[in-house]
């Protein structure tokens, strides 16, 4: 077959397998685009903004563990990919992004919308290539999606020089099935001595904990965690990447742990003596202060990047390797042997982890005159039978969500953790409902992110994506009023939001359906009425209290028991 | 601590700006950094002197490691190697200072390799400890260029670092 690089292009994305790319036209692109033109295999989806384009990829690749495909022009189209780039690649996710250049000739004489694209995003990518020669580009593709997807994943810029493209230039194309990097070889088991080492070390566990975070669901490793969690009646842990890897209506699940975990988790954590960490990266927010980081714990920790491992936290017995293999193994070995650990120990263990639990640290007081946000994440949970995609956006609302809905399978829970990039929720949402068109998606967000990236909304009409939008508008950028009563004295610095559009209306200008509700009596029936209808995009607004905060609270760079409860907790926590 | 790490590093354009934007982006030092290619066309060979704590050095070698570009990496100050940097150094040697200069360029088995009525440039090869102990031997005022390469190093015995 000869093809041009245009041609080579759109051939080696439909041999891929890939089934969406989301995208945005402009001069370097548009022999691709003309190409685009005359196929129909691969559905294109018409973003509004690149950052848009970005962020439904990652979302894709979230719910479906696909790379998602973005392709965006030279200069400005790079630029503006380059938030949801390093959004991605913060939180490891596998994304494979074309970025249009000018012309081999023209690169470097600060040719029109010519930025150096590699250079900019280099530090945000797992790696990047620039393509010179047509002759290279489909196995530069094909490394792209290789690097992008095995190992430890994340994005892969390749970066096209228009005349790459040319339609009158055809060179035979073959699709290259396999490849191989020589520097370039991630690992697939973990070393059976360490495995055996950790074994030891969990089968002495007087007081055990479980921590594990995005790595599992990654790995796609969840019914491995089950078992593994189950077998040895351990309490489990999750970060905020990890949600849902671990069903979070399960007895032995704790909830969330770190700065806005529950209670009982960081004292399990604090207080355990074998910590096992999986496909988590002991990260600032989860960890406080270094020095004060379970201070009587032997930690194993089984990370597929040996980069995570003794790098803030430093651990007994590390196991390089994918957890899913690891985790199988260890399966296997304890199957093998009669040994457990001190059921006695375990038992009181349990108590003292009930204990904590007790003084029911996700409590709030209800209203009757204003909406208490956790209450609407609680009945968006029932309406939704807790079976909902649920992506956020970053602030107290993320946080809420990830408190009051509990996940019982991975890859629902899709939030931006690593980046915290506000306007990430609403192309998430999209992303994901592209990859399962017949399921309930929902985006919760707050009025200062949904504006971020707001014009999504023209897209989601476009392709008729019917997200519900559980907009928690409490009028503030809440999460920074929240740090600035407890830390600046309430000194409200810049975190009131004036002048905030009516959302309902606003919808329904991009064609949507626009609700608002402001009264707590009528939070269940809204969210209700507004399920029903399937086939359409519903931006619900519910005017939330603006003075609730996020508890617990664990100060950043404190230690891992220096929570902030609410006062209601605190009496309990006393008595 | 110092150490001297040896990379062989695919000879792809940008991968040195890799391994420099990975050492600034992360706050590790770089003391000196020498690259050139080898007799294989397909790598280059790059030589990194840096400081740090064994934990600092840990997270750089691994970070290292997980450049797609970097094909083998060796820590060299591990075990047992040979280590060279060369300068060349131009001096005001001027009456009875130039044999002065000349008879201490001897002692650290310098060559003179260009000469005018009023100045020397020296070319000396060694460790860096070696370097520093000449620029330190001959007097301040009358050095007017140092230049030096950047460690380069390579492991003794049989092992070898290559592809
Ligand atoms: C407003 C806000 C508040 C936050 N509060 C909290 C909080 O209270 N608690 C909290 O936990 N987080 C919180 N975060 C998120 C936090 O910033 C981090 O993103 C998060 O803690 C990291 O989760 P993780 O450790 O699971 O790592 P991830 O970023 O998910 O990293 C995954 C790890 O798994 C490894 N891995 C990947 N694939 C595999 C594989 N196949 N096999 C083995 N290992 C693999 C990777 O190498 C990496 O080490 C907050 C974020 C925001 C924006
Ligand atoms: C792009 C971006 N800019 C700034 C921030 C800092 N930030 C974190 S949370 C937050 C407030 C978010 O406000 P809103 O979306 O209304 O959510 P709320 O906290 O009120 O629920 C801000 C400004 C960020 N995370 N991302
Ligand atoms: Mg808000």
């Amino acid at each position: 077959m000869e093809l041009s690089g245009a041609q080579i292009i759109m051939q080696f994305l439909e041999d891929e397998g890939v089934e969406f790319i989301f995208g945005y036209p402009g001069g370097a692109v548009l022999h691709i685009y003309d190409e685009i033109y005359r196929r129909d295999k691969i559905k294109h989806i018409l973003v509004r903004h690149e950052q848009g384009a970005t962020h439904m990829a990652d979302g894709y690749a979230r719910a479906t563990g696909k790379p998602g495909v973005v392709l965006v022009t030279s200069g400005p189209g790079a630029t503006n990919a380059v938030t949801g780039i390093a959004t991605a690649h913060m939180d490891s996710i596998p994304m494979v992004v074309l970025t249009g250049q000018v012309p081999t000739p023209a690169i470097g004489s600060d040719a029109f919308q010519e930025v150096d694209c590699i250079g900019i995003t280099r530090p945000c990518v797992k790696h990047n290539f620039l393509v010179k020669d047509v002759h290279d580009l489909a196995s530069t593709l094909k490394k792209a999606f290789y690097v992008a997807s095995s190992g430890r994943p994340g994005p892969v810029v390749v970066d096209i020089p228009k005349d790459v493209t040319l339609p009158d230039v055809k060179i035979p194309y073959e699709y290259p099935a396999n490849i191989t990097m020589r520097s370039y070889n991630p690992v697939s088991r973990g070393h059976t001595g360490q495995m055996k080492k950790a074994l030891d070390l969990i089968l002495s566990a007087k007081r055990p904990m479980v921590y594990t975070g995005g790595g599992v669901i990654l790995d796609g490793a969840s019914e491995e965690l089950r078992e593994f969690t189950r077998i040895l009646g351990f309490p489990i842990t999750n970060t905020l990447m990890g949600l849902g890897a671990y069903p979070g209506t399960d007895e032995q699940f704790v909830g969330m742990l770190g700065m806005h975990g529950t209670y009982e988790a960081n004292m399990a954590m604090h207080n355990c003596d074998v910590l096992i960490g999986i496909g988590a990266r002991f990260d600032d927010r989860v960890v406080g202060d270094v020095k004060q980081f379970c201070p009587g714990a032997k930690i194993v920790h089984i990370d597929i990047d040996p980069s995570s491992i003794s790098k803030t936290v430093k651990v007994d017995v590390p196991i390089v390797g994918p957890v899913k293999s690891v985790l199988r193994d260890m399966i296997a070995m304890l199957k093998e042997t009669n040994s457990r650990p001190d059921a006695d120990s375990l038992a009181a263990w349990w108590r003292q982890v009930r204990e904590w639990q007790s003084i029911d640290c996700l409590h709030y007081e209800w209203s009757d005159e204003r909406i208490k946000p956790q209450y609407v994440v609680q009945k968006l949970y029932e309406a939704t039978g807790g079976d909902a995609f649920v992506t956020s956006d970053v602030g107290q609302h993320q946080m809420w969500a990830a408190q009051f809905y509990p996940f019982d399978k991975p890859n629902r829970w899709i939030n931006s953790g690593g980046l915290g990039t506000m306007g990430f929720g609403l192309p998430a949402a999209m992303g994901v409902q592209f990859a399962f068109p017949e399921a309930q998606v929902a985006c919760v967000t707050g009025e200062g992110s949904i504006v971020m990236c707001i014009q999504e909304l023209s897209t989601a009409k476009q392709y008729n994506l019917p997200i519900k939008v559980i907009n928690l508008n409490n009028g503030y950028l809440g999460m920074v009023r929240q740090w600035q009563e407890f830390i600046y004295e309430k000194r409200e610095s810049h975190s009131y939001l004036d002048s905030l559009p009516d959302f309902a209306k606003l919808a329904e200008s991009f064609g949507h359906v626009g609700m608002r509700i402001d009264k707590p009596s009528d939070v269940d029936s809204a969210l209700k009425e507004a399920f029903a209808m399937k086939d359409r995009l519903v931006f619900m607004d519910f005017v939330t209290d603006p003075s609730e905060n996020v508890f617990p609270m664990m100060m950043a760079g404190k230690g891992q028991t220096d929570m902030l409860l609410p006062a209601f907790c605190k009496e309990r926590e006393l008595a | 601590m110092r150490h001297i790490i040896a990379l062989l590093l695919e000879n792809e354009p940008g991968a040195l700006s890799r391994v420099a934007g990975l050492f600034s982006a992360r706050g590790y030092n770089i003391e000196s950094l020498s690259v050139a290619p080898t007799e294989d066309p397909s790598v280059s060979r790059m030589t990194i002197t840096t400081t740090g704590s064994e934990a600092i050095l840990e997270q750089i070698t691994k970070q290292l490691n997980k450049l797609v570009d970097v094909v083998k990496l060796l820590e060299l100050t591990e075990g047992a190697h040979v280590e060279r940097a060369m300068m060349l150094i131009k001096v005001r040697a001027t009456g009875a200072g130039r044999e002065e200069i000349k008879r201490l360029s001897d002692i650290f088995r310098g060559r003179i390799v260009d000469v005018t009525n009023s100045t020397y440039i020296i070319e000396v090869t060694g460790t860096d400890d070696k370097l520093d102990a000449f620029i330190t031997a001959i007097d301040r005022k009358l050095i007017m260029e140092v230049v030096r390469s950047g460690a380069i190093g390579v492991g003794r015995g049989e092992k070898a670092l290559r592809v």
